[in-house]
C-alpha cells in the first residue's frame, strides 16, 4: 500500500505554487500578524485563485505561501483524502508545486484540511491550514463587516453569549455541533471553521502552527503552537463534545469523530471513521471493528484484510 | 486504503473528458472559431472582459468557448488568468470626452453640442425574429453608408455643460489626488470609499446591479435619475514608462460610459444641485453602465448625508454581494461535501427528539399518577 507519493513534476509555466512572490511575501506578512495576534482576522489581498471561492483559495493562498519544495502534502476533506475537493486540490499542488504528496499525518509537513482536525495529535513543526468559508464567528449575529470588527475591538461578546443562552433555554443544551465559537488566548472569539465541535479541544495547546485562509472573506487568522483555546460555556453548562453509542465498523476505534454512511434502502447504517488515514493505521495495526467482513466494509476499504 | 482514492481521481479526470465532449456537441456541426466569437458574439465577450476585469477580447471569446458561452464560468476563467500577470505600470485615467463617439445620447436635453448620435443599438428595433439570420451562408453584407458630414469632434459630456453652470457637484479627485485603491491587491474595508466602490461596480454582475437599479428606481432608495448621457466608442489609452517620462498611446479601448443625473435638495451649507452616478464598462454594455450608476449614486448617499435604508445604498450589501465569481463559488461550494458537519447536525437532531420523547412520556407517566394515587389511598 503506498501511501507517499514522490515529487511529481512541476508544471513549468506557472511560479513555484502558483502565486507570484510578490503576492507570497504579502500572504506571509499577513500571517505574521496573524501568529503575532492569536485569533485576530488579518485582512489580507486575497488574490482570485483558479479554483472557485468557497472551495478552498484561502487556505490554497496560504498553503501555496508557506509551501516549499521540500515539503510533504496531505490534503483532507471531512477527514478523508480520498474526497474530490481534496484530491482536486493536493493534485492541483502536484502541478504547480511539485511537491510530494502523502496521506500520512505523521509524514506531513503541511496539512491542509476542511472541516476536520486528524485525530492523530500533530508534532512541533507541522503546519495545519483550514480553509475557512466565513471568519467571522459573529457573522450571524450582526452582518455588519464594520460593526463586528468594533466588537472584536472592544472584546464585546455579549451578544455570543446571549446566542448560546438562548439555546440552553431552548434545548437545555447548546445546539452549536460545528463551527463552534472559541476563545483564543484570552482575547478573541474566534471561527473554528467549520469543524464538528468534537475537534475543539484538539485546537487549544497544540504543537503544530495553526494557519487559517477564508479566501472569499479575505481574511487569515492563526493560532500559534501552544495557544490556549477555550470553548466558550457556562460553568453550570460546560462544553460537551458529540459521542456516538458505538465504535467504528470498521476498526474499532471509540475515540474518532464517525461518519454515518447508509448502507441500503431499509434505515440499515453503519459509523466509520470520518478521519481516513486513522483508520487505516488502526486496521494496519491489527484493530478490527465489527462490519470489517461485510461486503459494505470491503467495499469502503477497497477489500483491506480482517 | 479507501478505493475512493483511485476511483475518486480517475473520475474526476473522467469529468474533463465528459465536459469536452458535451462542449463540443455534434461533431458534425462545425466547431465554432473564438475569432467567430470575438466578432459575432460581441456583447457577451463584452460583458465577459467586465465582470472578468480583463480587458482582452480574444482570450474573453476564447473563456466564453471553453465554458460553452457560461458568462461567469468564462469571467472566472478571466479572473483566474489575470491574477498571474504582473503589473506592469498604471495608465493615465482615460479622457472620455476626447472618444471617438460611435454612439451618444442624452435624456436630459432635446439636442446638444454634438448631437444625438443614436449609433448600433437595439433600443428601436422591434424584438422579431429575423429568420433569414438562421440561415447563416449567403447573407448580403450590411448595407452602411457613411455619413455626409463627420460628427462634431466637439461632444462635451453633459455633467460638464451643468457643471460649467455650477448646478453639478463637482467631482474631483481627493487631496493630494493619491493612488486608487486596487480591489484586487487589497482587501476592501468598510464604509468603502469612492473608488473602491466603483471598482467593485465596474466588475459587479451585471444583473445584480440591474435588479439593484431597478429596486432603488421602485422606491427601494429614492434617487430619480435621469440618463445624462450615455456615451459609446474608443478611447485612447497611454501610459507614462518611467524611463521615458512622457505619455506613450499604447492602444485603444472601447468603452461605454454612463452618466445619471439626480436630484439633490442640498444641505444648510450645500447649495441644492444635481449630483450624479457614474458607471463605465469595457465593450458595449449599457444595461451594466447604466445600473452602475445608478448603484454608484444610491451609494453616495452616506457622502451626501442620506439615510442608507435600503439595500442598494448600503455599501457592505452591494460590495460584498455584487461579486459573481465569488457569489457562484460559495453558493456553488454546496455542492462539496459536508457530511462531518452533516452528521453533528444528525446526532443533534437525534438527541433532541430523544430529549423532548423522554419528557411528554414522562409527562403523561406524572398526568396519570394521581389516579393510581386515589386507587392506593381507597
Amino acid at each position: 500500500m503506498q501511501k507517499s507519493v514522490g515529487p511529481p513534476k512541476r508544471d513549468e509555466a506557472y511560479n513555484f505554487a502558483y502565486l507570484d512572490e510578490q503576492t507570497k511575501r504579502m500572504v506571509r506578512r499577513a500571517l505574521l500578524k496573524a501568529v503575532a495576534v492569536p485569533g485576530y482576522q488579518v485582512p489580507f489581498g486575497s488574490r482570485e485563485m483558479p479554483l472557485a471561492r468557497g472551495w478552498g483559495t484561502g487556505g490554497i493562498q496560504v498553503t501555496a505561501s508557506v509551501i516549499g519544495p521540500d515539503d510533504t502534502l496531505k490534503v483532507i476533506d471531512q477527514g478523508a483524502d480520498d474526497t474530490t475537493n481534496a484530491v482536486s486540490i493536493r493534485r492541483f499542488f502536484a502541478r504547480v508545486a511539485g511537491v510530494a504528496t502523502t496521506e500520512a499525518t505523521g509524514e506531513a509537513s503541511i496539512i491542509q484540511t476542511r472541516h476536520r482536525i486528524p485525530e492523530a495529535p500533530l508534532r512541533a513543526g507541522q503546519i495545519l491550514v483550514y480553509q475557512v468559508p466565513q471568519p467571522e464567528p459573529l457573522r450571524k449575529l450582526e452582518p455588519k463587516e464594520a460593526e463586528t470588527r468594533k466588537m472584536h475591538a472592544w472584546g464585546d461578546y455579549g451578544l455570543m453569549h446571549v446566542r448560546l443562552y438562548e439555546d440552553i433555554a431552548r434545548f437545555g443544551r447548546v445546539a452549536t455541533t460545528y463551527s463552534y465559537p472559541v476563545l483564543v488566548n484570552g482575547r478573541y472569539v474566534m471561527s473554528p471553521s467549520p469543524i464538528p465541535k468534537f475537534d475543539n479541544p484538539k485546537l487549544g495547546m497544540c504543537a503544530a502552527l495553526q494557519l487559517f485562509g477564508a479566501g472569499r472573506e479575505k481574511r487569515i487568522y492563526a493560532i500559534p503552537p501552544w495557544t490556549e483555546v477555550k470553548s466558550l460555556d457556562f460553568d453550570d453548562h460546560p462544553f460537551e463534545v458529540q459521542t456516538w453509542d458505538e465504535p467504528c465498523a470498521l476498526c474499532g476505534a471509540a475515540d474518532s469523530y464517525l461518519d454515518e454512511v447508509i448502507t441500503d434502502d431499509k434505515g440499515s447504517r453503519m459509523f466509520v471513521c470520518s478521519d481516513s488515514h486513522y483508520c487505516e493505521e488502526r486496521r494496519a495495526a491489527g484493530h478490527v471493528g465489527r462490519l470489517l467482513g461485510s461486503e459494505t466494509g470491503q467495499k469502503l476499504t477497497g477489500g483491506a484484510k480482517e | 486504503m479507501y478505493v475512493a482514492v483511485k476511483g475518486g481521481e480517475a473520475a474526476i479526470l473522467a469529468t474533463h473528458d465528459l465536459v469536452a465532449e458535451t462542449r463540443r456537441g455534434d461533431p458534425a456541426v462545425p466547431e465554432i472559431g473564438t475569432e467567430q466569437i470575438r466578432e459575432q458574439l460581441g456583447l457577451a465577450v463584452a460583458r465577459v472582459m467586465n465582470e472578468g476585469s480583463l480587458a482582452d477580447s480574444d482570450l474573453a471569446a476564447l473563456a466564453l468557448k471553453q465554458a460553452q458561452g457560461d458568462a461567469i464560468e468564462a469571467a472566472f476563467l478571466m479572473r483566474a488568468y489575470r491574477t498571474t500577470l504582473p503589473r506592469l505600470g498604471s495608465s493615465l485615467p482615460v479622457d472620455t470626452s476626447a472618444m471617438t463617439v460611435r454612439r451618444r445620447v442624452s435624456a436630459t436635453y432635446k439636442d446638444l453640442p454634438g448631437g444625438q448620435i443614436l449609433g448600433p443599438t437595439y433600443d428601436y428595433t422591434h424584438r422579431l425574429f429575423e429568420f433569414d439570420l438562421a440561415g447563416g451562408e449567403g447573407r448580403a453584407p450590411a448595407n452602411v453608408t457613411p455619413a455626409e458630414q463627420p460628427l462634431d469632434p466637439r461632444m462635451p459630456r453633459v455633467p460638464d455643460l451643468l457643471g460649467d453652470e455650477g448646478l453639478m457637484e463637482p467631482e474631483t479627485p481627493p487631496n493630494g489626488d493619491p493612488k486608487p485603491f486596487d480591489l484586487t491587491r487589497d482587501p476592501v474595508e468598510f464604509p468603502a470609499e469612492r473608488d473602491v466602490r466603483l471598482q467593485a461596480l465596474a466588475r459587479g454582475d451585471e444583473g445584480f446591479l440591474l435588479g439593484l437599479a431597478y429596486s432603488v428606481q421602485r422606491g427601494f432608495g429614492g434617487n430619480h435619475p435621469f440618463a445624462g448621457e450615455i456615451r459609446l466608442g474608443e478611447v485612447a489609452v497611454e501610459i507614462v514608462p518611467e524611463e521615458l517620462g512622457f505619455a506613450v498611446d499604447v492602444g485603444d479601448l472601447t468603452l461605454t460610459e454612463c452618466q445619471m443625473v439626480n436630484q439633490f435638495k442640498g444641505s444648510k451649507d450645500v447649495a441644492p444641485q444635481f449630483t450624479r452616478g457614474y458607471g463605465l464598462a469595457f465593450g458595449h454594455a449599457e444595461r451594466k453602465a447604466m445600473a452602475m450608476s445608478i448603484v454608484d449614486r444610491a451609494l453616495k448617499g452616506r457622502e451626501l448625508g442620506e439615510a442608507a435604508t435600503y439595500p442598494a445604498q448600503q455599501d457592505e450589501f452591494v460590495l460584498y454581494h455584487s461579486d459573481n465569481v465569488e457569489a457562484a463559488g460559495f453558493v456553488e461550494h454546496l455542492k462539496l461535501p459536508h457530511y462531518v458537519d452533516f452528521q453533528g447536525e444528525l446526532e443533534l437532531l437525534r438527541r433532541l427528539r430523544k430529549e423532548l420523547e423522554a419528557r411528554i412520556r414522562r409527562e403523561q407517566d406524572e398526568a396519570s399518577r394521581p389516579t393510581a394515587n386515589a386507587k392506593a389511598g381507597d
